[in-house]
């Protein structure tokens, strides 16, 4: 027999391919259209205007403008990133270890506040921290301050709200790696003598660690690219880099200065993924598997 | 055979229909129409009621309306895919200028628009026409200041004798111009400015502004909750603010007059028409009209003497003869020169440090 037979179980797998194409491929048009072409469009506006040119990149090396934003915004991004792990950690813990009714409560909390707009929600932080609003007024009226506090119209009041806003992106990825942990794993470690605090520290942290990755490139990702927040609450002296783009299609008279800004922070998202990459699974960061 | 009969009445009807928005189509093709575009809500309304329903009909033409916050990228990306869909343009005076500079607006014939020929050169330029007027005022807190209020920039600037959290626009227009008067400029010799005073002047300030506020409802906003003391701010806002309650006031002394224009955009599908209507649209009555619907100043100055606007309410307006001349009239031009284009890109790198 050296005649080649079609194998029947390759052909059903090819044509199972063939239709899994035919049906992803209403999805693959719309990000194709509505997602890759225009960002070409914006990427090639960027380098081109009547010729090649590479000035609005040389302006963003050569002015410092763009460098305190950037220094800005990754330090603003950082800094949610760390506070909303210290406060997401707890909680996605705590979701893990209830009776499943009662996880199921925390996650709904977690997730609510995703039914409010974001403008919304800037306002209302707004309302809570302005010079008269309520935790000033609170704090006077308790006489532990005489004078209001800064709270916002500065980066302060730009990560608390930020932190708000992002929360949830770094509970669910904790929240799912954990429920992945055994629960053998723990009471193996207290059967060899490890008192909780010691089986946590040596085997659940560790365990948890992707979760804690995942979640952390998401906010910090996310981040990266917030506009109406420092906007609102940032008094005008958090500038962005989200808030440069929108300025430099008002300053130059050409979107090529705004798309230059947009393409090196897209690039900079890209090599935050692809350094994640080499650590985990990308689905892990935009999937929960 | 009764469905059969339904469904031939439904095809007799679909037909009929289909003639009719057909012969309705080739009307409205008949006449004249222009689009135009204004920055909508309130303001856009007001103009409907006082300009444009009235000019529509004294001229016969239809008027489409459209509204963008800011149509500038929306001039650019028009003209610049060679077929735009828009006619006439309310924007501020600088887009009008700026456009002009770079083919994106046509050039006017004012032969052809004798109502703004009429008008006094610093309210038209080649490409533009001023529709209407609003001010960025020193507006204050009457709770903060019942008396001895703060009346030039200054005072704003003296934060010994105002002691108070302020507020200033996060952007150059109007806050260069304050800076220069508060620096003992005279308000009708600001241009060329003197940039480099200017922002020297701005660096004693920046510590004792509390926000660098960058929407009109945010300036109001700010007012409104006591959030600062006094702000510069948009004459409008302010007013509307204190017809909701809020203790606040304003000072028309060193404002900076600006104004919005009306333009065409160059190649625009209904140029004729259009000039038509520029033409209607800064008629002296029409415009005195406008401030009886809102609180801005018409951009011809011949409205105050058609007897439509009450003394009274001159007073309170912009543009009004006597409160115009307490205040800086802005100079698009030098802002959409060279020198001006520089100050305004200098204002990112004043705001970081």
């Amino acid at each position: 027999m050296t005649t080649s037979v079609p194998d029947p179980s390759q052909k059903h797998q090819r044509r199972e391919h063939g239709l899994m194409l035919a049906l992803v491929s209403p999805a693959l048009l719309v990000i194709l259209l509505l997602i890759v072409l225009p960002v070409g469009w914006l990427a090639w506006q960027s380098v081109y205007h009547d010729g090649f040119t590479l000035e609005n990149y040389r302006r963003i090396l050569a002015e410092d403008v763009y460098w305190r934003s950037f220094a800005l915004t990754f330090e603003i991004s950082l800094s949610v990133t760390v506070l909303t792990l210290l406060l997401g950690y707890p909680v996605a813990y705590l979701a893990n270890a209830v009776p499943r009714a009662w996880s199921i409560v925390i996650l709904a909390l977690v997730v609510l506040p995703f039914w409010t707009s974001v403008l919304v929600r800037a306002y209302a932080w707004l309302a809570l921290l302005q010079r008269t609003g309520v935790i000033n007024q609170l704090l006077r009226y308790l006489e532990v301050i005489s004078e209001p506090l800064a709270l916002v119209h500065n980066t302060f009041g730009t990560v608390v709200a930020t932190v708000h806003i992002l929360l949830p992106f770094m509970v669910l990825p904790l929240y799912a790696t954990m429920q992945k942990i055994p629960n053998d794993l723990m009471q193996a470690g207290a059967s060899l003598g490890a008192n909780p605090a010691l089986t946590f520290l040596r085997v659940f942290l560790p365990l948890s660690l992707p979760g804690v990755l995942a979640g952390s490139t998401m906010v910090f990702v996310l981040c990266l690219g917030f506009y109406i927040t420092p906007e609102l609450l940032g008094g005008g002296r958090t500038v962005m880099v989200s808030m440069l783009v929108s300025r430099n299609v008002e300053l130059y008279n050409q979107f090529g200065a705004a798309s230059a800004v947009a393409v090196v922070l897209l690039v900079s998202v890209l090599l935050i993924f692809f350094v994640v990459s080499r650590f985990i699974s990308l689905d892990r960061v935009l999937g929960q598997k | 055979m009764r469905t059969k009969l339904d469904v031939r009445l439904g095809y007799a009807l679909l037909g009929a229909s289909l003639g009719l928005i057909g012969l309705a189509g080739t009307a409205a093709n008949a006449a004249e129409q222009i689009t135009f575009v204004s920055q909508g809500g309130a303001y856009q309304q007001a103009q409907t009621v006082a300009i444009l329903d009235p000019s529509a009909k004294k001229l016969g033409i239809t008027i489409n309306q459209d509204s963008i916050p800011d149509a500038w990228p929306a001039i650019k990306t028009q003209v610049g895919s060679g077929k735009p869909i828009w006619d006439v343009v309310d924007t501020p005076t600088g887009y009008c200028l700026r456009g002009g500079e770079q083919g994106l607006i046509e050039k006017l014939d004012f032969s052809k628009i004798p109502n703004a020929a009429a008008m006094p050169e610093a309210y038209r330029s080649p490409y533009s026409i001023s529709y209407e007027f609003y001010s960025s005022v020193l507006a204050y807190s009457q709770k903060t200041f019942p008396k001895d209020a703060p009346n030039s920039w200054a005072d704003f600037w003296d934060v010994k004798k105002f002691p108070g959290r302020r507020a200033l626009r996060n952007h150059p227009i109007a806050t260069l111009e304050a800076a220069l008067m508060a620096d003992g400029v005279a308000p009708d010799k600001l241009y060329p400015l003197d940039v480099d005073r200017a922002f020297k002047k701005l660096e004693e300030i920046k510590p004792h502004i509390t926000v660098w506020w960058t929407s009109g409802a945010q300036s109001a906003q700010l007012l409104n909750d006591g959030e600062v003391d006094m702000e510069m701010a948009w004459n409008g806002r302010v007013s509307a603010v204190a017809k909701e309650g809020a203790k606040v006031s304003f000072t028309y002394n060193q404002g900076i007059l600006q104004s919005t224009s009306l333009c065409i955009l160059k190649g625009a599908p209904n140029l004729e028409t259009a000039v038509r209507f520029l033409n209607e649209a800064v008629d002296p009555v029409h415009q005195a009209n406008l401030p009886l619907n809102i609180d801005y100043g018409p951009g011809n100055p011949k409205a105050f003497e058609t007897g439509v606007i009450k003394p009274e309410r001159a007073a309170q307006l912009p543009s009004e003869p006597a409160n115009a001349a307490k205040q800086a009239l802005m100079s698009y031009a030098w802002w959409s020169s060279p020198a001006g284009e520089a100050a305004e890109k200098r204002w990112a790198s004043f705001m970081q440090k």
